[in-house]
């Protein structure tokens, strides 16, 4: 236990004791970077608002975290299951991911309305093509000797997905989902910029006022979320791989 | 032991054509007979278009033309191949009652069937390990208890033991012997090693580096009971100078 929390604290101790010396002492100017000791009285002083924010966040992010992961999933099965329909659909999933969701987000608004449902379409409009592209990856490299067996015994298709190419896919589906948490965080925060609810509003308005502190305090917690989210996914990994791939087994 | 060969045909093709997609001809205008139980060598220098032919007798690949008949009698076929390739998320246990599984058969009926093949192949006390947890011929003997679980009376093996190291190849050699004896099955077995194909086998074929052709073609009459001992006689060294003499020339 120590051995895994040590290293990691190190340099956030590190970090913090100087930003607080480094403002303390003038080097940086507190409007522009807080000391810690100032984010955490914000957190205190704010703390009903930020919690209620914070839930907010955890629900956009959280529905749009399992719409990319049901979506993406689904979409990569059917892009698996013919090259002509891989070809026709694969590039403008490619396409919907290089739009910027900064210039998506008005659109949003517009199509949803203020909200959790265009935080929760945020989310899902950025996290799900890593969903698709890993899982994607994943149902097309199985095992050519495998998919022969699985023929050679008669399987149905259906069979030799749920019982070979999705099995197979699972660690990649999962470092899919590692990559979607994080980014469903970002998403819902994006759209709550716009749609006006959770961190990411308290985080507007905070700028607003100066309050880099109050802006600080949303930071971190957005950033906690994004975290526990990770770490989610980390603690599933763990459990359905740790026997059989080696990712999980060092 | 139960050695019972010809009288009945097991498996006949009859010029049988193959190429690759936009390749050369692999395969051309192959004839060849295998009698019912049976213990087929099949050599030939790399790319010849050995695994190609397997493939297509079990039915994983159509020919160009030409037709390959199986018995009518003896319909069960199973594949070993030169890796194990075993689904690394299931048990022992599960993997060798794979076949059955996908075949329809019950949960109890397949594993007792999965338990006796593991049995015969050394391996009861494992039947809950996970494949990462067993050695290279741990491995490879799954696959074969896999196999042979469906009680086929056709078996291909296409360079099952070339991974291995020798003294473990020696004593599956033996042990695949034995159950060979045992069953009376068909069994056409690809390989590499000269010196593997006469200890095994009761027939060798040797095959052309073009087009597949049979460019020699004889019977290994050593005993039917082929022990370490064996490897030293010098009957087995008459056919390994044959046999290697046909694949000098090619």
């Amino acid at each position: 236990m120590i051995k895994r929390v040590l290293p990691p604290s190190i340099p956030l101790l590190a970090v913090i004791a100087l930003m607080e010396v480094a403002v303390r002492q003038g080097w940086v100017a507190s409007y522009l970077v807080p000391t810690p000791t100032a984010i955490l009285k914000a957190m205190v002083e704010s703390r009903v608002e930020l919690a209620e924010a914070f839930l907010k966040t955890s629900a956009g992010a959280l529905l749009g975290f399992a719409l990319s992961t049901v979506g993406g999933i689904s979409a990569a099965v059917l892009l698996s299951s013919s090259r002509t329909i891989q070809r026709s659909f694969y590039p403008y999933a490619v396409f919907f991911q290089t739009v910027p969701i900064i210039a998506m987000a008005p659109l949003l608004v517009i199509w949803f309305g203020y909200g959790m449902r265009t935080v929760v379409a945020s989310a899902f409009v950025v996290s799900i093509f890593p969903v698709i592209a890993n899982t994607l990856t994943g149902l097309l490299s199985t095992d050519p000797a495998l998919r022969d067996l699985f023929q050679l015994y008669g399987a149905s298709r259906r069979v030799t997905l749920f019982k070979l190419r999705f099995p197979a896919a699972l660690p990649q589906i999962l470092t899919g989902l590692r990559i979607a948490s994080g980014l469903a965080v970002i998403g819902a925060i994006v759209g709550e910029f716009i749609g006006g609810q959770g961190l990411g509003s308290v985080v507007d308005v905070a700028r607003t006022q100066q309050r880099v502190d109050k802006v600080f305090a949303a930071v971190l917690l957005a950033s906690v979320l994004g975290l526990a989210l990770f770490g989610l996914i980390n603690l599933i990994s763990a459990i359905t791989l740790r026997r059989w791939h080696a990712s999980e087994q060092s | 032991m139960r050695v019972k060969i010809g009288g009945v045909t097991s498996l006949q093709l009859d010029r049988v054509r193959r190429s690759f997609p936009s390749g050369p001809t692999v395969i051309e205008d192959l004839n060849l007979k295998v009698d019912a139980g049976e213990f087929l060598a099949i050599l030939g220098p790399s790319g010849c278009g050995k695994s190609t032919l397997l493939r297509m007798i079990a039915r994983l690949l159509p020919p160009d033309s030409g037709t390959i008949t199986t018995s009518p009698q003896h319909p069960r076929t199973a594949f070993v191949f030169q890796d194990a390739h075993l689904l690394p998320w299931r048990t022992v246990l599960d993997n060798a009652a794979l076949p059955l599984e996908l075949q329809g058969v019950g949960r109890e009926q397949r594993y007792a069937a999965a338990r006796a093949e593991l049995a015969q192949v050394g391996l009861a006390d494992a039947e809950q390990r996970y494949p990462a947890q067993l050695s290279g011929g741990m491995r490879m003997r799954v696959s074969l208890a896999r196999a042979l679980a469906t009680s086929p009376s056709l078996l291909l093996m296409d360079e099952p033991f070339a991974a291995l190291d020798e003294i473990t190849r020696f004593n599956l050699e033996v042990q695949l012997r034995e159950l060979w004896c045992a069953r009376g099955m068909t069994v056409l077995f690809v390989t590499h090693s000269i010196s593997e194909a006469a200890f095994l086998s009761n027939r060798a074929i040797v095959l052309a580096r073009r087009g597949c052709a049979v460019i020699l073609d004889r019977p290994i009459d050593l005993p039917a009971e082929r022990t370490h001992a064996l490897r030293s006689d010098p009957r087995l060294g008459a056919h390994i100078q044959e046999l290697f003499a046909a694949m000098e020339e090619e």
